[in-house]
């Protein structure tokens, strides 16, 4: 896409046609003193809370949290993890977030595809039905599903509740359900900038329709669902209101709802809650510095045309 | 669109006029296989789609004019005034939640408003600042790199991280704040996040702390594509940084700009898991999400009035909804 390929092209160009350069050096200066400003302001909460979470309960609770360090200790991350069966949690959040994040991105590519590649009448209204349903705010569909949720009997291997409600599966399905809109609309925008006439060739080839689909179409897409793979697996991970309006039981929700529970129990021991929301904060972190680029890709490629 | 790939190289189909009939007919030409192929890619997600996010929609909007608590079955007999709640249950109310909504329920009115008040700190504030450090990055200044790191940060946390992660700041005795400014004593510390005057500026400080960063990304993305030479050619004709911008560059980002302006309003009418973490969404706190979500998983479930809340989200953010829909199928059509 164009959004990806162009900055690598103008930013040597840029430096020489900055009209900041020659023309206001103060500017420049400002902008820099501007964005350090910006810059420790916007790392100040998270550090501090790390701070928090690495000094002891005594010494907080005898100096504040602002005061020098007169112990460091990791014992917090030991203790919150152990008391508050973070494991658990976290795998609840595996099998939400990756059976989800996979579904939808093989049930995106398919609608993508055939709505960019075959000439179905009604392509384009069913293009906005799956977009505007991403954009909708979850609580205007919540009362219904609620209802729905707890209406719908499963088998026992997928809910132990015998509920779509309360199940993992159920979370599953609405994170799914909900996240199909937005990768159709970038999948379909993406299909669309594969050039025609490799799909002359292949129905020259007599390729069949399934073949267009997986063997040429899903490989050229690799990009495109590296970066939506990255952008879900952050989304669904840190849903919240899912899991904590579809679940009743603490239990079975994934790390980030979890959070709420252990706000409770360790409520007289806040440094124990800045640990565990440290140690929750992991994954993400760990996309943000391994994948932050696809990351950053799947959002221009959800805003820009190509 | 008639046919992607057609519309794909509008030149080289005119110079071989007679290809794009005979592409479409061999399209047309689907084997019994194909289609099975084409109503499985499409019909089980377009299945999901409807059933879990479509069919609910619509029934917020019929859930909203009935009065029901959940027990028991709806009918489509009228509630009949002046009896026992329990007796008036899954009938049809009319309009009377959206009248009590409006006239009775105490929460409505400042749930509306904070709502309102979110929307345009965003709009004011959060938005206007992403797109400040999306231009001055996009300046290549030395640094810039790493500034959109620092900047991006909170945008890979969840809310309900951030609303934890802030307390510590904000936290009556021992927090950031109240230490730095001298106000941490038992008898002048001031309560952030309990005062109900204070609480909800406190909160709409973290959700513009991580909003800045979403729109900042947003937007960059767009700065980097439009044409360098456009630019150039601004500063040729000598307009400085400023109105090359105002002039040349934002005009030409309608399409972002739309973006943005979607992803502003329905993140503030989405707004929810700040307010839920920080205290359940009461106390100064109220939104119109919080209200729809406890009228249904609280103790009293009141699925008609919860609906009505909902159809107030979705009239409102259908505005931006179908400027965001207008602007880019209109195109698709038109192509």
């Amino acid at each position: 896409m164009s959004a990806e390929t162009l900055p690598r092209i103008d930013a040597p160009a840029r430096p020489a046609s900055g009209p900041g350069t020659k023309s206001r050096p103060w500017g420049q200066i400002a902008s820099q003193v501007f964005l350090i400003v910006a810059s420790v302001l916007w790392l100040l909460p998270i550090a501090f809370a790390l701070y928090v979470a690495i000094r002891p309960y005594s010494d907080t609770r005898k100096y504040g949290y602002v005061s020098m360090p007169h112990h460091i200790t990791f014992d917090n991350f030991r203790e919150a993890w152990t008391q508050s069966d973070m494991l658990h949690f976290f795998w609840n959040s595996v099998l939400i977030t990756v059976p989800a994040v996979i579904i939808v991105l093989c049930l995106a590519s398919g609608v993508a595809f055939v709505l960019t590649r075959v000439n179905v009448k009604v392509n384009i209204a069913l293009l906005i039905v799956f977009t505007a349903g991403n954009l909708l705010p979850q609580q205007v569909i919540i009362t219904p599903l609620y209802r729905i949720y707890l209406k719908i009997t499963l088998p026992h291997f997928l809910s132990s509740s015998g509920l779509m409600y309360n199940s993992i599966f159920g979370l599953i399905v609405i994170n799914v359900a909900f996240q199909l809109g937005f990768c159709v609309f970038v999948l379909s925008n993406y299909m669309k900038s594969i050039p025609g006439e490799m799909y002359e060739a292949a129905l020259v080839d007599g390729a069949s329709l399934w073949t267009r689909f997986w063997r040429l179409t899903l490989p050229l897409c690799r990009p495109a669902l590296a970066a939506l793979a990255t952008l879900l697996t952050t989304w669904i991970y840190n849903d919240f209101f899912w899991a904590i309006t579809l679940m009743s039981s603490g239990d079975k929700r994934p790390v980030t709802s979890a959070l709420a529970n252990l706000q409770g129990q360790f409520v007289s021991n806040q440094n124990l809650i800045a640990a565990a929301a440290m140690i929750a904060a992991v994954p993400t972190l760990v996309v943000y510095i391994l994948l932050q680029k696809q990351f950053i890709a799947g959002l221009s490629l959800g805003s820009s045309k190509g | 669109m008639s046919s992607a790939s057609q519309a794909h190289d509008p030149a080289a189909a005119g110079a071989r006029t007679k290809v794009p009939a005979r592409r479409r007919r061999r399209m047309r030409k689907m084997t019994t296989r194909d289609r099975i192929v084409v109503a499985l890619l499409l019909g089980i997600p377009l299945l999901l789609d409807l059933a879990f996010v479509w069919f609910p929609a619509i029934g917020t909007v019929l859930l909203s004019f009935t009065k029901w608590n959940g027990v028991g079955s709806l009918h489509t007999k009228s509630c009949v005034p002046n009896m026992p709640s329990i007796l008036n249950n899954g009938c049809v109310y009319g309009v009377q939640n959206y009248h009590q909504a409006a006239t009775i329920y105490p929460e409505f009115w400042p749930a509306v408003r904070h709502n309102l008040i979110w929307l345009a700190v965003f709009v004011v504030i959060a938005t206007p600042l992403g797109m400040l450090f999306a231009v001055l990055i996009d300046r290549g200044i030395r640094g810039s790199r790493m500034y959109q790191s620092i900047l991006f940060l909170p945008v890979m946390l969840s809310l309900a991280l951030v609303g934890i992660i802030w307390e510590f700041v904000y936290s009556q005795n021992y927090g950031l704040i109240n230490t730095v400014i001298g106000r941490n004593g038992n008898d002048n510390a001031i309560d952030w996040l309990g005062n109900p005057h204070l609480n909800l500026w406190a909160v709409l400080l973290e959700a513009t702390w991580r909003q800045a960063g979403y729109v900042m990304v947003l937007y960059l993305a767009g700065l980097k594509a439009v044409d360098p030479s456009l630019r150039e050619a601004a500063l040729v004709d000598g307009a400085n940084a400023w109105q090359t911008f105002w002039k040349i560059v934002f005009p030409v980002m309608r399409p972002i700009n739309i973006v943005i302006m979607v992803v502003t309003v329905i993140e503030s009418l989405r707004a929810f898991d700040l307010v839920y973490i920080t205290n359940k969404g009461i106390n100064g706190l109220e939104l119109l999400s919080v209200l729809v979500t406890t009228n249904i998983v609280g103790e009293t479930q009141r699925v008609g009035f919860g609906s009505a809340l909902g159809v107030v989200l979705l009239v409102i953010s259908l505005v931006p909804i179908s400027i965001f829909l207008y602007q880019t199928f209109r195109r698709e059509e038109s192509s």
